[in-house]
């Protein structure tokens, strides 16, 4: 836009400043990553960290490095991401700044299908868990929508309304998901605590599984930038200028429930993280979603990676989950949110 | 306002359209050719389905039952980005996302005429720059949008409906919520764009005055039907300002164009 600067003060988001953003942010994730990969029972040095990610060190180092927690650090970065993506567009869909996929039924939905999957089905392929998550997702996602309606037929729906009928419905879905674990056999119960909002457990065939979701539904949702800024403007406008709105937003909904159904699938419901992510994103780098959309995703993964790291080095032995840190910092920003709201 | 006459087949047309939300039926049946090349104005009282119609023209409400046609073609056959290279409306109150700035809105005009990839050529730029240039707000184009005042606001609006380069605009109740100095502009500006571009304009407007000064032709509605269409002199009469508005008048003469100006003065009821 300095194509057309004038004399007058010009808007603070321009593309330097998103650039400059994204490259700070960047290279912060890169930086913990290294150094996330260094903490544990044994602490290994960041050179010795880095020799083994350029291929020399030494095989216990690299074990140590590689098996146990890369795929912890891979998929902390990729939920995050994941989270933060699928929040950002489910906001600019459905214009809802309270919009979070753990916050209206997504993620509740998914945890509990994924859940029922794993204890119904425990000889079942791994891949075949984000599809039922996926199934669970839409589901809470549809109940929510169903329950938010405004039976008497009012137009529009209450930023807030839709945000508390997610709450109601993430508990009792939670429950559930409760109940069915507290009913399954020892082994199979302790094997889901992951469901809970951790990345606790992530190994090398967890990252198999998620890997070719996140390649395939992060690039999708940047591609659906420009879609999602049309939208915006509102139906009657994005209308105007040619877009058939109802085709777009089932699009745009289609990759963002998809993107946190699979992220449930890796790190549980990490609470708040596509609540925050994008918040944090637009207040940078303003609203375009060319620009909201890649800056929430890494501040997504940054978040998470941070959250689950300070979990690991905290108290130890003891391992916080990821999601009480992302919870003690979303939950008091979303009623701050819901206040100015409504 | 030159007197040429008007080509055919009619820009906007409608044959036995109903319209309604839902249960209740705004537009029981109404035919209507909106003359090409021509400023007109539809006006009416409240719920007289002036909005209703001027939306079932540009597409935002489908028929519920006859149709709408597009320089002869049914409106529901085309592509909807088709329609919106060739017709541009600009709904009452529009509301963009915090933080966008003029030239980025203008930019959104655009979108009809781009591809999968939002590249932009030449020919976009050319269009962006002409309408910023018309409206005049090329000095305003990195301002944020909710810097500006409200006249600046709309004309920035107005802006990204011209940057679509539609030969049609549809203008909902654009002077609303604007003062005096602010609403002559739209309007002026809604003149020139029809004289110099030849563009085909439909305002829906409240003031009676405005729509009288500023259109070449007026569609007075009632209940759903057209209760007259023609030119401001020919149809503004005592019977249309008592029957639609329930109004007494004075009609003077408008010194500058020698058209009805009304000044009411009591109700008929």
């Amino acid at each position: 836009m300095t194509r057309f600067g004038g004399p007058l003060s010009t808007s603070k988001y321009t593309a330097r400043r998103a650039l400059t953003v994204g490259a700070v942010v960047l290279v912060a994730t890169l930086l913990l990553s290294v150094l996330a990969l260094g903490l544990g029972a044994v602490q290994t040095p960041a050179a010795e960290v880095l020799s083994v990610l350029l291929g020399r060190g030494d095989d216990l180092t690299r074990q140590l490095v590689t098996e146990f927690r890369a795929p912890r650090i891979v998929v902390a970065l990729l939920c995050g991401a994941m989270f933060a993506a699928s929040g950002t567009i489910m906001q600019g869909v459905i214009r809802n700044p309270l919009a979070s996929p753990d916050l209206i039924g997504v993620g509740a939905g998914a945890g509990l299908a994924a859940t029922v999957f794993l204890l119904a089905w425990p000889a079942a392929p791994p891949g075949g868990l984000p599809w039922a998550a996926l199934i669970g997702a839409w589901g809470g996602f549809g109940l929510v929508l169903l329950l938010s309606r405004d039976w008497r037929g009012g137009s529009g729906l209450h930023p807030v309304r839709l945000a508390l009928v997610g709450v109601a419905v993430a508990a009792a879905l939670g429950a559930f998901q409760q109940l069915v674990l507290v009913r399954a056999p020892d082994g199979l119960g302790s094997a889901l605590t992951f469901l809970s909002g951790t990345v606790y457990g992530a190994d090398a065939l967890r990252v198999m599984r998620l890997w070719p979701w996140a390649v395939v539904l992060l690039p999708a949702g940047l591609l659906l930038a420009r879609t999602l800024d049309v939208l915006s403007l509102g139906e009657d406008l994005a209308t105007s200028l040619g877009t058939r709105v109802n085709a777009a937003r089932l699009l745009a909904l289609g990759v963002g429930v998809a993107l946190a159904g699979a992220a449930v699938t890796g790190a549980g419901i990490l609470g708040f993280v596509g609540l925050l992510a994008p918040h944090l994103a637009r207040l940078l780098v303003g609203a375009r979603h060319a620009r909201s959309l890649p800056i929430s995703m890494l501040l997504g993964a940054l978040l998470v990676l941070a959250a689950d790291t300070l979990g690991r080095t905290l108290i130890p032995p003891t391992e916080v989950p990821a999601g009480i840190f992302t919870t003690l910092i979303g939950a008091p920003y979303f009623l701050y949110l819901l206040r100015k709201t409504a | 306002m030159t007197d040429v006459p008007t080509p055919s087949p009619s820009p906007l047309s409608t044959r036995s359209l109903k319209l309604a939300y839902g249960p209740s039926v705004i537009v029981p049946d109404l035919d209507l050719q909106v003359a090409g090349n021509r400023v007109t104005s539809i006006i009416g009282p409240n719920g007289c389905g002036k909005s209703t119609l001027l939306r079932a023209l540009a597409r935002l409400l489908p028929s519920a039952g006859g149709q709408v046609s597009l320089y002869g073609q049914a409106l529901h056959t085309l592509p909807s980005r088709e329609i919106a290279r060739r017709l541009a409306i600009l709904p009452q109150g529009p509301t963009a996302p915090e933080g966008l700035s003029v030239g980025e809105l203008v930019w959104f005009g655009r979108h009809p005429h781009q591809g999968r990839f939002p590249v932009r050529r030449p020919e976009d730029h050319e269009a962006v720059a002409w309408a910023l240039d018309q409206t005049g707000m090329k000095v305003f184009a990195g301002r944020g949008l909710d810097t500006l005042s409200g006249g600046q606001r709309q004309r920035a609006w107005i802006a990204m409906s011209l940057a679509q380069q539609t030969e049609i605009l549809l203008l909902d109740e654009p002077t609303t919520y604007l003062d005096l100095s602010h609403q002559l502009e739209v309007l002026h500006l809604a003149v020139r764009l029809n004289q110099t571009q030849g563009k085909t304009v439909v305002m829906v407007l409240h003031d009676l005055n405005q729509a009288v000064r500023y259109s070449d032709e007026i569609i007075a509605m009632h209940g759903g039907q057209v209760y007259a269409q023609g030119r401001p002199e020919d149809i503004l009469t005592p019977a249309l300002l008592a029957d639609v508005f329930g109004l007494k008048a004075h009609i003077l003469r408008d010194p500058d164009t020698d058209r009805p100006h009304i000044i009411p003065y009591a109700l008929t009821r």
